[in-house]
Order: structure tokens, then sequence, then C-alpha cells
């Protein structure tokens, strides 16, 4: 029992050790370490409950092990390792330490077997991950981080609501199958969907992620939106209303893509997209959709880690991400376009890059369960993935017209650590057993069947040539050729105008509800503040007379509802 | 026991009176001597000796057990009688231990904030005050709670009104706490007047037996009413605490420590004695004074003096909005009418005790280095006072009820609580004053680390004197937030000497 203890003290032991260390290369050989040993440990782990401990009468599960949680941990271990290699240069000790607490965090979370274990370790993710923001030290990262912190503490805050009536419904804490029904199952799966973003729970995730340094965006791309996804696979697998949450999810912040400038912003928009075939999968619930959502997050957390580390690097080396400012930068960062377009091939599901073994599972089962329109919504999700991740993000970044920028090839801890994600990604596709082998279920499952392998790459030949179409023929004005992709207006004309009228539309009705909701939310501070701040009535304090008034008042009150017997 | 022990037997019998005697035979002692330092050292020690005296006497009754003391020897009813159960032992003890954590600062402190000459009546008055607290609290005659109400309220003006070296408005805070003071006194009186009138009798246990026939008699029920409202002054139930933050704000540092830590909880436990002791739990809830003054009040409280505390600009002001939200909490354990809730009541006391009483040191520390408690003047005081500040920020997580904090121990027995009776909707309420809390103690660190000085004179930190209390229960705050053993023990105690020899619900229910 006691050699076993949780891994994420591993973690915090390293985030104090950290302190002791002085700064450079030993700091940054030491902060490789910790995921590495982590990673060991946990491959090592036999399954059971591990560590048990008691507070207040109440049974911690620390260290539940089983083949689902073993999985999140592994990849969570070597995205921490990928993140600190490609912040080897990173010098400053807040984001440093962090890391290591928010990836600490969220492996406790991983393996937490009660819903209080979870609720601590859910809680220490969202501190951790805010300095990650902070870190920046902007006022804007500074308020971004702000909003930020209160809807993931919010989450929290449910999520222990939701535990404490489970806990008064059923008389148990653990962490199991749950089934949506009481006002306390609810409140959990409300505050999954904060973290895991769900339409119109997603904002934070699109405010907060780009505004992050540059290392901590691939950081954060990690482990919060993932550790919901487990949570999620953990309570509600098979809750049917997932299904439909998440090809909502798949579809609608593809809109949000195509017109924004901002690549790494671009690159979150997708982010969430993917979620939302892992929680179509989960939905299902069937032991191949499972699967599915599962390796899909394993190759995810791989791929948008390439492709936002790509990103980043263009964004360390020319302080830019915006697409209307970049271009030709593949003449000096050869290999990082190497690396992204890698990574493009994965996301947009290529046969023999990773996210087509993944994929291909969640899709299948969806046609198999006779979910035609979903499988059409993700099939479409999907063409719409291979546009704005596949193409757009490269395209933008390393061709298209030249920028002019002769930036210098990205340092080499993030080629490095870019090269490994590269890699991985490729040998996940080329040779899928090892990961089917972790998942949690028997794979009786190959993802190189003829058809299979056709019918994606109709799909992403007939995505392709639409896009060449729609760029030859009228719908993409000539004129536009000389001043295309100069500034942000040139760019929004670029991509077909009926995206653009329905996201337009989408996004009027969006600001004229959230416009609304905030003057409403800003009138009612004025309120408090007219009614509760220094100045207001209920905070005077001088009068005599007032206090008398109300002793009077009270007196009155309490011999009334005696005499009237009102009990 | 210990009374096995032949030359302690002796002792031990008289430990009651012993409690409330030794501070005030200090008080004119340290006026004779007229020495500053002298004068702390007796009342440290003094307030050492209560210490001694209150953990035997909790450890004695902790079991269910009362202790009865006839002053004098004359017998109850006629003459006063000292009493104690696992209740007041456990006010008794937070009195004390608070006292003993406070004195060791106050030396400092009071150094620098009151004149030298003033100094020795200073410690008189804080002796007394402290003398009065404790005989509140112990006592079992009607009376003589108003009697040792009066002391230590006389007293606690004064110590309010030496705040007048630092800043003038102390002297007006003083005066109107005075006259509101007074009133709520004279409310208490007028209703022990009556009761006497009915009974004939002012020995607590006595009154007890004797109004049990005259619960429906109107007297009786204006009595009730009038002792409701004149202790509920004194505790600052929300639409009655006008004299507090003002008092609070101006008073020396020492002093509101002090005072905020032990003056309401003792008005607490008075309200709890006459409620549920005085007159029958049953007699109290027919009045309808539970479900309609209490609760209600103290859940606008939770809320409206939450709000207020944001919007303050002066940190010990800040402090003392939460203290009185932070009251709300208790009276909502008294509003819940049941054992648990009692619980979460008694240790609310305890732990909001602790949990202020580091706060207003710290604050106090900060005061003694920059001469304010003003908020924008503390930007970035985060690195010259990192031992302050981070107290600050520590028990400030206590007063939000972050788990592993003494402040989360209250909010969770509160919740239980709620939840017993389906009252989910109140469990939400007390979730979501919680987070107006994080609100106010975010903007304080907010300016202290976040933001840069405004000017470049160097700020010590605060001197070890101050330091050491001030972690000492920051220390505590979180011990007792992981090792609940003693204060849950003898807060359900506490609770069962008031309702748990009655079934609550059963009772109500008839």
């Amino acid at each position: 029992m006691a050699e076993n203890f949780p891994v994420a003290f591993l973690f915090f032991a390293g985030a104090a050790l950290l302190f002791a260390i002085p700064k450079g290369n030993s700091r940054a050989i030491f902060l490789l370490a910790v995921p590495v040993a982590a990673g060991l440990y946990i491959w090592s782990l036999p399954e059971g409950d591990l560590w048990t401990a008691r507070v207040f009468n109440l049974d911690l599960e620390l260290m539940r092990v089983d083949r689902l949680s073993r999985i999140f941990a592994l990849i969570f271990a070597l995205a921490a390792f990928l993140g600190n290699l490609y912040a080897w240069h990173v010098r400053d000790r807040v984001q440093q330490v962090a890391t290591l607490l928010y990836s600490g965090s969220a492996i406790g979370a991983v393996f937490a077997g009660d819903l209080i274990t979870l609720f601590i370790y859910w809680e220490g993710t969202a501190i951790a991950s805010v300095f990650l923001i902070w870190a920046r030290r902007t006022e804007g990262a500074y308020h971004t981080g702000m909003r930020y912190l209160i809807i993931q503490v919010g989450s929290g805050v449910l999520l222990l609501a939701g535990a404490a009536l489970y806990w008064r419904e059923t008389g148990s804490l653990a962490f199991e199958a749950m089934t949506l029904g009481s006002l306390g199952t609810w409140l959990i799966f409300l505050a999954f969907g904060i973290k895991s973003a769900f339409p119109l729970l997603h904002n934070w995730l699109q405010d907060s992620y780009p505004a992050a340094t540059v290392t901590g965006t691939v950081i954060l791309s990690t482990f919060t939106t993932k550790l919901a996804i487990y949570a999620l696979a953990r309570g509600f697998a098979g809750t049917e209303i997932l299904i439909y949450i998440g090809a909502v999810m798949t579809v609608f912040p593809i809109f949000y893509a195509v017109i924004e400038n901002d690549l790494r912003r671009v690159l979150v928009y997708s982010l969430n997209n993917q979620l939302g075939f892992m929680v179509v999968g989960i939905g299902i619930g069937s032991e191949l959709a499972l699967n599915g959502a599962v390796a899909h997050a394993f190759v995810h957390i791989l791929y948008k880690g390439l492709l936002l580390m790509s990103m980043g690097a263009v964004l360390y080396r020319t302080g830019t991400a915006k697409g209307s400012e970049l271009g030709g930068l593949y003449k000096t960062m050869p290999l990082t376009m190497i690396f992204c377009v890698i990574g493009a091939a994965s996301i947009s599901s290529f046969p023999l890059f990773s996210g087509f073994v993944a994929k291909s599972m969640v899709l299948s089962d969806t046609a198999k369960e006779g979910y035609y329109i979903i499988w059409a919504a993700l099939l479409f999700a999907s063409a719409g993935v291979f546009h704005h991740s596949g193409i757009k993000i490269p395209f933008f970044a390393f061709f298209a017209h030249d920028s002019g920028k002769r930036p210098k090839e990205a340092p080499w801890n993030m080629l490095l650590a870019m090269g490994i994600g590269a890699f991985l990604s490729i040998a996940i596709g080329v040779y899928p057993a090892p990961l089917y082998a972790l998942l949690p279920y028997e794979v009786d499952y190959s993802p190189y069947s003829i058809s299979k392998v056709v019918t994606t790459l109709q799909l992403l030949l007939f995505a392709a040539l639409a896009f060449t179409v729609l760029v030859r023929t009228g719908i993409y004005p000539p004129e536009l050729r000389s001043i295309n992709l100069d500034s942000d207006w040139s760019y929004r004309m670029l991509f077909p105008r009926v995206i653009g009228a329905v996201s337009r539309a989408i996004g009027k009705i969006w600001t004229a509800m959230t416009g609304f909701a905030l003057r409403r939310v800003n009138g009612i501070i004025a309120g408090l503040y007219r009614t509760h701040g220094p100045e207001g009535p209920l905070a005077r304090v001088w009068p005599t007379g007032s206090m008398v008034l109300w002793i009077a008042i009270l007196l009155a009150a309490t011999l009334l509802i005696s005499f009237i017997d009102l009990a | 026991m210990l009374a096995t022990f032949a030359p302690l037997s002796g002792f031990l019998l008289h430990l009651p009176i012993l409690q409330v005697i030794i501070p005030l035979i200090t008080a004119p002692i340290v006026v004779v001597i007229g020495i500053a330092r002298i004068g702390w050292l007796l009342a440290f020690l003094a307030s050492i000796a209560s210490l001694v005296v209150s953990y035997l006497l909790l450890m004695q009754v902790i079991d269910g057990s009362v202790i009865s003391y006839q002053i004098g020897g004359w017998a109850p009813p006629l003459g006063i009688e000292y009493r104690v159960d696992a209740a007041n032992a456990f006010v008794l003890l937070i009195l004390s231990v608070i006292s003993t954590v406070v004195l060791p600062y106050a030396k400092t402190s009071v150094e620098k904030e009151i004149r030298a000459g003033s100094q020795t009546l200073f410690y008189t008055a804080y002796l007394l005050c402290f003398t009065g607290l404790l005989g509140v609290v112990i006592t079992g005659d009607a009376f003589n709670v108003f009697v040792f109400l009066e002391i230590s309220s006389l007293s606690t003006y004064v110590l309010v009104a030496m705040g007048a070296e630092r800043d003038k408005r102390a002297l007006t805070a003083a005066f109107d706490y005075l006259v509101m003071g007074t009133i709520g006194a004279t409310f208490f009186v007028i209703g022990i007047g009556l009761l006497y009138m009915m009974t004939g009798t002012l020995n607590i246990v006595d009154l007890a037996s004797r109004l049990e026939p005259l619960s429906g008699n109107r007297t009786v029920q204006a009595a009730f009413a009038f002792i409701v409202v004149g202790i509920g002054l004194k505790l600052a139930i929300y639409p009655l605490h006008l004299w507090l933050p003002n008092a609070y704000t101006y008073a020396p540092s020492a002093v509101t420590s002090f005072l905020a830590a032990t003056a309401t909880k003792v008005a607490i436990y008075v309200l709890l004695r006459f409620m549920f002791s005085v007159f029958a739990p049953e007699f109290s809830l027919a009045s309808g004074a539970l479900q309609y003054i209490i609760l209600p009040f103290g859940v606008i409280a939770m809320f409206a003096a939450s709000i207020v505390a944001v919007f303050q600009a002066d940190l010990k002001r800040t402090l003392a909005y939460s203290s009185v939200a932070q009251i709300g909490y208790m009276l909502l354990g008294i509003g819940y009418f049941s054992n648990t809730g009692l619980s979460a009541t008694m240790i609310q006391l305890f732990n909001h005790a602790v949990t202020k009483a580091a706060l207003f040191m710290a604050v106090g520390a900060l005061v003694y280095r920059t001469g304010t408690s003003f908020i924008p003047k503390l930007a970035g005081l985060g690195r010259q006072m990192p031992w302050t500040s981070a107290a600050i920020v520590a028990g400030g997580l206590s007063l939000i009820g972050i788990p592993t904090t003494v402040g989360f121990i209250s909010k969770w027995v509160l919740l239980t609580g709620a939840l017993e009776k389906d009252w989910w909707w109140m469990a939400i309420l007390i979730v979501a004053s919680s987070l107006i809390a994080v609100i106010y103690i975010w903007q304080v660190v907010e300016v202290l680390y976040l933001k840069e000085p405004e000017n470049e004179t160097v700020v010590k930190e605060a001197p070890l004197s101050m330091l050491l209390p001030i972690w000492t229960l920051i220390i505590a705050s979180f011990y007792f937030g992981l090792d609940t053993e003693l204060t849950l023990t003898s807060a359900r105690a506490a609770a069962d000497a008031f309702i748990g020899a009655v079934s609550p619900i059963a009772g109500a229910s008839q």
C-alpha cells in the first residue's frame, strides 16, 4: 500500500523542490525529469484502489488505477514532458511551478476515485493554470485570467454542490457512472460541461488560451479540457444528450475558426471542435465509441500540442500570430513548417497520421448505431477541420503571400519538442497497435480497411477541391488577389460569403445576447454600489438616530410576531 | 481524577470564581503600580491563569456534567450562582485563549498607538473588559449577566476611545457606541425586570422552571422581545450593527483584535442562554423570533454586510463588515433550531474568533509600519512585509471557507445542518455568500501583491512580537481546519447543553 503513493504528490514535491534548484539548465532538466519519473511510475502501477486517505469519516480514494485512468495519466505525463521541453528556455519560476502543479493536479484528478478528491484536484487545475495566463504580465492578460479563474472555480463549486447533493441521494461519494435525473447529477454534469467547453459554456476557452504565454498556451491546451473529457467518460458514458451536444460542438466553432485571424485562436476553436468528436463518442457509449473517444483524446493532445507549438514558435520569432501579417515563413523556418504540416495532416485525419486511426473509430460507430444526421454533421465538421486547421493554418503562416518576414528557425528545444510530437503522430498513424493496447476496452478494429480509407480520402479530396473551386470561380473576386491577406477585411472576404453571412448572423445574435447580459450585470453592480457603496444608505454608520429607529422597529416586530402567534 | 491530589482539590473547587476574580483583582493592582511594562506583565499573567482555569473547567464538564458554585456560600436562588456547563466552558476557553494570544501583540502595538501616560490605564480597562466578558459567560444569575455586561461595555467604550491618539474619529465612534450600547443594555435590563416581576427570581435555572407554566403570558413575551433585541444590539444583528464598523475601525489595533474575537461571541452566547435555557426552546420557537427575526436577518447579514465590505476603502472597515456577515452565519445556525445548527454556531464562534483576531492583528501590523489601513495605500506591501501579508491571505482563505481552514469546517457543519432539513436553497445561499468573501479578500490580495508600491519608502516587516501571535492564530486556523476533534466535540457538547435534552423537532410540532 504505502509504496503506491499518489502520482500527483510527485509533481507537488517537484514544485516545492524547484525553489531549491538554481535557475538555468539544471532546473530545466529537473522539470523534464519529473514527468519522466511520473510516466515510468504510472506505467508500473498495478490496477486497483491503491491509496485511501481518511478525512472526516470519509474515505478518499486518491489512486484509483484502471485502464481508463491510466491512459489519461500517461498522456498527461507525456504532454507535461513535451510542454516542459518546449519551455526549456523559459526562466520564469512562476510558470514553472504553475506547470508542475497544474499537470500534477490534472493527473491527480484522473486518479481520483471519489467526488471530493476530484473536486480538490479540479480546483487545483483551475488555480494553478491561471498563473500561466497571468505570467504574460499585461493588464489584458490579468483581466482575461480573472475571467478564466471565475469560470473555472465556478465549475468546481458546481461540482462540489452536485457532489453534496449526490451524496445525500445515494449515500455514496464514489466517482462512478451516473445517470442524469436528479439535481445533484445535473450540477455535476454542468461542472464537467463547463470545463469541456460545451456550446454556450465555451467562451472561456477562446478567451483565455490565446492570451497565455507562448509556452503557457501549449500547456493549457492539454489538461483542463481533456480532464473534463475523462470525467465525462467516467461519469456519463452513454448519456444520449451528449451526442447532440457533441455534434453541435463539432460544427459551430468552424464558423468562428473561418473568420478568425489570430492563428492561435483558430487552433483553439478547432480544439473546441475536436472536443465535440470526443463528446459524441462518449455519448454513444459503446465500447468502440468510448475507445474512439479516449484514443482521440490521446492523439489530439499530441497533434494539437504540435500545432500550437508551431504557431507558438512563429509567435516567438515574429511577435505575431495574425494570419494577415504572416506568410512565406517556410523560407527561414522550414523545420517548423514541416512539423506544422504533420500536425495539420494529423488533425485532418489523413490516413497514416494519428488523427485517422482515432477519429474513424467514433465516426464509424456513429454510423453503425444509426445516428445518420450526427454522422453527416461529423463529416461536415471533419471537412471543416481540414479546411481551417489543415489548410488555413500552414497556408497562411508559412506560404500564402510573402510577408517579407525572415525570422530565424525556432530554438532547438522547441524543434525537439515538436519533432517528438510529429514523430509520435506519424508513428501512431502508421502502427496504432500499441495505442489500441492501452485503450480501456479490448480492440478489434482495423482502421485501414479499403472503405474507410477511401471514404476519408474522398472527403478530404472533395474538401480540397471545393476550396480550390471556390478560389478559382467568381466567388473569389480577382481584385482581392492584390490585397490578398493584407488586412482583416480582405481576409474575411476570402472565404464563402454564405459562411460569412451565417457566422455574422450567429455573431450578431450572440453579441446582442451577451451585450444585454453585460448591461444587466453592469446595472446590477451599479445598483449595488449605490446602495452598498461607501456613500450608500446601507453603509452609513454615523447617525445614532437611525440606529435607535432600527431598534424600535425590530422590537415592534419581535413583539408583534410573538403576540399574533404566527408559529 | 484531578481531585485526587489532596492539595489541589480545594483549589479546584473554587475554579469558577477564580476565573473571574483573577483579572478583576489584577486590574486595580495595575493602576496602583502605574508602570506600563509591569502592567502588561500582570495582565499577561492573569490572562494565562485564566486560560489554565478555563481549560480545567472545560475538561471537567465536557462529558455533559454541570458545576454549580455558590458565591459566598449563599445557596441559589437567593444567592448568586456561577454555573459552568459545556457551552459556557467552551466560550470561556475561547475568551482566555484569544486574550492570551492578543496580549503579547498588544504590548508592541500599544507602545506605538497609545500615549505613554495612558498605557497602564489601557491595561486596566482591558482587564476589566476581559473580566466583564468572562463574568457574563460564567454567571448563572440573570441580573449578574447585566452587571458584567455593563462592566465589559463601559471598559470597551474607554478602550475604543483610546484610538483617538491615531484618529480623532475614535471619540465619536466610542460615543456612538456608548449611546447605542446603553440603549441595548437598557432593553436587556427591562426584559429582566419584567421577568423578575412575573417570577420573583433572577437565578437562571429557577427562572426557567418558573417560566414554564407562563408560556402564554404577554408580559413574558414582552420580556423575551426586549431581551432578544437588547442582546441583538450587542451582537450586531444586521440592522443593529451600526455601532460596530466605526468602533472596530478607529479603536487601537489590539482592542479591535480582542473585541472582534470576543465581544460579539459573548453576546451570541447570552442570546443562546436566554433563548434555550431561560426560556424553553419551545417557547423561543413558538414566539416566532427564530423564524422571523434571527433566520432572515442572519441571511440578510450574510449578503448585505458582505457586499458593503466589498466597497470599503479601509481594510479594517472591510473586516468589520465581514464580521457582521460572519455573525450572520452564527445566527443562521441558531435559526435552524437543530442540534447540528447550534453546533455550527458554536464552532463558528471559535473558528471566527481565531480567524478574525489573526486578521485584525495582521492589519494592525500593517498600521504599525505604515500608519494606515487605507487599502490603496497598502499597494505592493506583499513584498515588503511578506509574513504579515501572507497572514492576511491565509486568514482570508479561512474567511472564504477554503477546505483545510477552520472557515471551511464552520460552513461544512452549517451546510450539513441545512441539508438535514432539506433546505438546499439555503445551502446555495451559504455558498453564494462565501463567493462574495472571495471578492473582498481578492481585492486586498491584488493590492498587496499585484500593485506597484506608491512611493519608494522602504517598509520593514512587522516586529517578531507581532508576527508570533498572528502566526500562532493562523496556524491554529489551519490546524483546527484539519483536526476537528477538540472543536467539534466541544461544539457538539455545547449544543447538547442547550437543546440536547429536549427533542427539538418533536417539541416544535406540538
